[in-house]
């Protein structure tokens, strides 16, 4: 092909103008239909200029082919004839067989070549007419074959009504030197190379324009999770907050810590087995692994007959009940671990801020917005003369970095908290009050059996870590979130968090 | 939190107002109940309807939907401490005095001055089924349809609510007019007790009556265990052996009362005596308004086993005593005393100020059991005031920020494993028996894994021990996506540790699998020495492992869950610390996993030091 290319961009070069490529292709010795293929690709690249040249011409049909040599059927069948007495139709068909003679006869016949003789007894004889004929069909064929023209009424005679030619059409060029004509075609590169920067060939090389319509390649990369990138916003915020985190990689508890220490009675319906895995294995905690007797007979007191100006719950407190593992069903529990040890560390009582994000288990059906197990944001401050006023202003700072600057609240019971308080915040976006989280400051029939000092308040708050990423990301089914069934390529597509920036 | 279903136009006549539900929902949000829902009898049944139309839909239903009334009803939650207000009256009379519209009502008993109050004898068996029972006596009462419902709703809500399914208190009404003093109290084998129960025509022993409810009743068979299995069952007669009720599970049909009933006897048996006593405080104190002499009771005289007399219910008014510097102090707010007091009142809780001006003298009401403590005075005083109202202020507590650095380490890790090509997952700790040990290969030896005894899903019988299986998990539902398929997940296996307090402990793990038409095994393995190298730690056989305290080697292993030839543990020292290799195609099939998969497993903890090598964890407990 490059050879093609080659000779024709020279054969152009020394011609300046080639008439007619058909005769090119003749002369390269090439069928011109491989020439056109060279003759385009030299065009788009406006080397050359191709101006069409229609071409017209009859061709022998395949019927003709044989009478170029045999004769045309109606010669056939005159000297088919003998002269003198003629021959029966009979006879004349079984010389000349087939469609020949019949469309021969009828030729010669109406070329008053032959005539039927209905003279003498018996079958009609077909005799000469004349004594010798000229075959003109057959010499037009021949023209035809020899590329000479016919006189147009015969031509037309021959193709349409006896069908022995057919008309044959193709194009062939006119080649001129086109804009970018040379004699050895440039191919545009489609990238820098580093052959091209190390010869410098970049200079001169022309390049093939860039299709800016489509997309680039995605980088082959990891991904990390959507709702652990929401967490670690959460987590840059208490920490720049000045909260330190709490060790929750503990999902197992027993109920002292879960619910007890919490002072939630133990009839409290979040202690049904319908709200709360109970373990069958470990089934318990023995109380004196752990806790300590002083401390675990506070608790009991106080959930019996009260103290510290509390009267309790007044109904009879069950050792056994306290001691049963569950799977914690807040990361208050760990609050509770926190809380006591901050109370009865050496060196006595400091204030502390408090945070943790980790897994909390409910035992619920899993929908579209509950899980058996979901993570919960918590943050707590305790110290010495904390006031609600305290805790609403945490709150709307916490709140604020993310994005949500105007709150309110609304009373509520949680059994361990008092005042406790429903967060609420405007969404300009859906023009209504949501709720975000809940909040309080944890009850003194929970922090005076700990040992905390009589001044000590506990402000607290928490929230999920799923239902703001929901919303922040549109997700109206939680088990798209976390779980096994996640989209990865949801995962894959998900921009970052731009919490707390 | 209970929700209470209350007639808006009932509600608003009691309120003396109209409002739009704009308005009361902002009342609501104030007091610090809620407006859950604006509907009808209609509307709901309408709903329900609709839910069986797929089934083909319930002519009864249909045509009850037709006759409901079309009368507004608010449905309320109620906070779940606030049991005076889980009937319209309730209600009513809460956010009348909120508004100051209406004075908190004095409970009184009425004056038995030569008058003999009626009588319960609690005999001494009942100690083995249902040893409480407390009772009380509405005189006068003006029943209408809407008071009658309301009074069977309350019961409903209490039932449902501080009763615990009528398993600690069960309350039995009934028409005085029908029965006789002195009542008693016993507990007698089933056998023996006979009467017609409510709804019934026909007399039945208690035992075949158990039985008939356990088959025909969805609503009451649900209490029938309550008592089933004891040998004998509490039952209340009065003084001519007619049947009052058989608690927990249903009253004798001779004393029900009705619309015209006029002197309601209300009796409540229970496991708990502090709950029965907020119980009938409850009810009584709620309808009382409607009592010939208003919000005033006739005691009953229970007689205990002992042969203690204690009259019933009590309504004393409990005394508190806190100061404006508590009040204050707690809520950031310097309220003047006769401030407080004010705002006391508008919560049912009458207030004096002592001489000094400080001292607050408060009497809790019978009907806010609520109150335990001052703080719940305190909280009184925020709500009256406006949570809203008070400035807020940002504690001065001044710490610093930490991160947990078992958790930071977990964070920088993540990172560069997806900077290593990976995507991040995040599965449930919580997996099947099957998914855990079968699935896997792995027997179950007892000793590892966390069993949960009541979960409501067959999905979550067990704490996952370890990663992988919630790994291939995500694999299987994820099948359609281009191949390979690189994930991870840094999250906790839990696993049995007898040395542990609560006798598990979570382990910090790190699972990546690699899943594609190979299988990828020398990527995993890739993975793994990349970990090690971001951790810093050394193979033992590179030279440069040399003088390094922590490295770590592997070598092949034969665990049940991967191919054999074609895995290795992981260690540390001598330690155990992780495994990876191919995972068994057995394991894949029972996982749904069409492509070969490696994996690797890996505990952090071991890894987690500071750069003088010194170990950070710190365990919540020990």
């Amino acid at each position: 092909m490059a050879d093609l290319e080659t000779s024709l961009l020279q054969a152009l070069h020394a011609q300046e103008v080639i008439a007619d490529s058909g005769d090119l292709a003749k002369s390269l010795g090439v069928e011109h239909i491989v020439l056109v293929g060279t003759i385009r690709s030299l065009q788009a690249s406006e080397m050359i200029i191709a101006e069409d040249i229609d071409h017209f011409r009859y061709v022998l049909t395949d019927e003709a082919q044989g009478y170029l040599t045999a004769g045309s059927p109606e010669a056939q069948v005159f000297n088919a004839v003998p002269a003198g007495e003629g021959i029966t139709l009979a006879e004349l068909k079984a010389r000349v067989p087939g469609e020949a003679g019949d469309v021969g006869f009828k030729q010669a016949m109406q070329q008053r070549w032959l005539a039927l003789d209905k003279s003498a007894a018996g079958e009609p004889r077909v005799v000469r007419k004349v004594d010798a004929i000229e075959d003109r069909t057959q010499q037009l064929l021949a023209d035809v074959t020899g590329g000479r023209e016919l006189p147009k009424a015969e031509a037309e005679s021959l193709a349409k009504k006896r069908k022995l030619i057919k008309p044959e059409q193709w194009k062939t060029y006119k080649l001129t030197k086109g804009p970018k004509f040379a004699l050895e075609r440039k191919k545009p590169a489609t990238d820098l190379t580093f052959e091209m920067m190390s010869k410098g060939t970049w200079r001169t090389q022309e390049f093939k324009d860039y299709n800016f319509n489509a997309l680039g390649v995605p980088p082959p990369s990891g991904q990390l999770h959507p709702l652990l990138k929401v967490r670690s916003q959460f987590r840059k915020i208490f920490t720049q907050m000045g909260f330190e985190e709490m060790p929750t990689n503990q999902y197992v508890e027993s109920s002292f810590w879960n619910f007890d220490a919490l002072f939630q009675p133990q009839q409290h319906p979040a202690r049904d087995a319908h709200d709360t895995f109970f373990l069958t294995k470990p089934a318990n905690t023995p109380a004196d692994r752990g806790v300590d007797k002083d401390y675990l007979n506070r608790v009991k007191s106080v959930h019996e007959m009260g103290g510290y100006g509390s009267v309790g719950y007044g109904y009879s407190w069950k050792l056994a009940e306290s001691e049963k593992n569950l799977l914690r069903t807040h990361t208050t529990a760990v609050s509770s671990r926190m809380l006591y040890r901050l109370a009865n560390q050496p060196g006595g009582f400091k204030p502390a801020k408090y945070f943790s994000i980790d897994r909390v288990f409910r035992n619920e059906q899993v929908d579209r917005t509950h899980l058996a197990e979901f993570h919960q944001v918590e943050g707590l401050v305790c110290d010495r003369g904390l006031t609600l006023g305290d805790l609403i202003g945490v709150l709307n700072q916490f709140f604020s970095r993310l994005g949500l600057k105007k709150l309110r609240f609304k009373p509520a019971f949680n059994p361990y908290t008092e005042p406790s308080m429903e967060i609420f915040s405007y969404s300009e976006q859906l023009g209504k009050w949501m709720e975000v989280g809940n909040s309080g400051m944890f009850r003194p029939e929970m922090l005076r059996p700990m040992g905390l000092p009589e001044d000590v308040n506990v402000i607290a708050w928490g929230l999920s870590l799923e239902r703001p990423t929901m919303i922040l990301y549109g997700i109206d089914n939680i088990r798209d979130l976390f779980g096994h069934k996640v989209s990865l390529s949801m995962v894959r597509k998900n921009p970052l968090c731009r919490l707390g920036l | 939190m209970p929700t209470v279903g209350v007639n808006r136009d009932k509600l608003f006549e009691k309120l003396g107002k109209v409002y739009t539900d704009e308005e009361f929902d902002h009342l609501c949000f104030e007091y610090g109940i809620e407006l859950d829902d604006v509907t009808s009898e209609k509307e709901m049944l309408r709903k329900e309807l609709a839910s069986t139309v797929a089934k083909g839909g319930d002519s009864k239903l249909a045509a009850e939907a037709a006759a409901a009334s079309e009368e507004v009803i608010y449905k309320i939650d109620i906070p779940a401490n606030r049991y005076d207000m889980l009937c319209v009256e309730g209600i009513a009379r809460a956010l009348n005095i909120f508004r100051g519209t209406q004075s908190s009502p004095q409970y009184n008993l009425a004056d038995m001055t030569g008058k003999q109050p009626l009588q319960m004898v609690v005999k001494p068996e009942t100690a083995l089924v249902r040893p409480f029972v407390v009772c009380a006596v509405l005189r006068g009462i003006k029943f209408d349809p809407a008071r009658y419902n309301s009074f069977i709703d309350l019961q409903d809500k209490l039932h449902q609510n501080l009763c615990r399914q009528r398993t600690l208190v069960a309350i039995g009404t009934h028409d005085l007019s029908t029965i006789q003093g002195p009542f008693t109290y016993e507990a007698l084998p089933p056998e023996e007790i006979k009467f017609v129960p409510l709804k019934q025509t026909r007399e039945f022993n208690a035992k075949e009556l158990m039985q008939f409810y356990l088959e025909n009743d969805q609503k009451l068979k649900k209490f029938v265990p309550i008592i089933h299995s004891s040998v004998v069952y509490p039952v209340l007669y009065d003084a001519n052996r007619v049947v009052l009720s058989l608690p927990p599970i249903i009253n004798g049909a001779h004393s029900a009362i009705t619309l015209d009933t006029q002197d309601v006897f209300i009796e409540c048996t229970a496991t708990d005596l502090t709950k029965a006593k907020v119980v009938l405080n409850t009810v009584v104190t709620m309808f009382a308004e409607y009592a010939s002499t208003p919000f005033t009771v006739e005691p009953v005289e229970v007689v205990d086993a002992l042969g203690n007399r204690t009259l019933y219910p009590d309504l004393s008014y409990r005394s508190l005593t806190l100061t404006t510097d508590y009040v204050n102090s707690l809520l950031g707010l310097q309220l003047p005393g006769e401030e407080i007091v004010k705002l006391l009142t508008k919560m049912q809780v009458a207030a004096e100020l002592g001489p000094d001006g400080k001292e607050l003298l408060v009497q809790v009401p019978p009907t806010r059991s609520d109150i335990l403590h001052a703080c719940d005075v305190a909280e009184d005083v925020a709500i009256a005031h406006g949570y809203n109202n008070i400035p807020k202020r940002i504690p001065p507590t001044t710490t610093q920020g930490r991160e947990l650095p078992l958790n930071q380490l977990t964070e920088l890790l993540r990172a560069e494993i997806a900077m290593s090509g990976f995507t991040e997952v995040l599965t449930w700790a919580l997996v099947s028996h099957a998914e855990n040990f079968e699935f896997m290969r792995r027997p179950d030896d007892g000793i590892t894994a966390v069993e949960i005894g009541n979960p409501a899903t067959a999905d979550f019988e067990v704490c996952r021990s370890s990663l992988l299986s919630s790994a291939l998990k995500t694999l299987a539902a994820n099948k359609d996506n281009a191949l390979p398929i690189k994930l991870f997940e840094v999250s906790d296996a839990i696993v049995l540790d007898p040395s542990k307090s609560v006798g598990a402990r979570n382990e910090r793990r790190l699972v990546a699998v690699f899943c594609a038409k190979d299988s990828g095994f020398e990527v995993i393995h890739g993975l793994l020495n990349r970990v090690m190298e971001v951790l810093g730690v050394p193979y033992k056989e590179d030279p440069a492992a040399a003088g390094s305290p922590v490295t770590y080697h592997w070598s092949p292993s034969a665990d049940p869950a991967m191919f054999p030839g074609r895995q290795a543990a992981i260690f540390t020292g001598d330690t155990q610390v992780g495994l990876f290799g191919i995972v068994h195609p057995e394991v894949l099939a029972a996982f749904e996993v069409p492509y070969p998969v490696s994996a690797l497993e890996l505990n952090l903890e071991p890894f987690v030091f500071n750069q003088f090598y010194e170990s950070l964890l710190e365990p919540l407990s020990t």
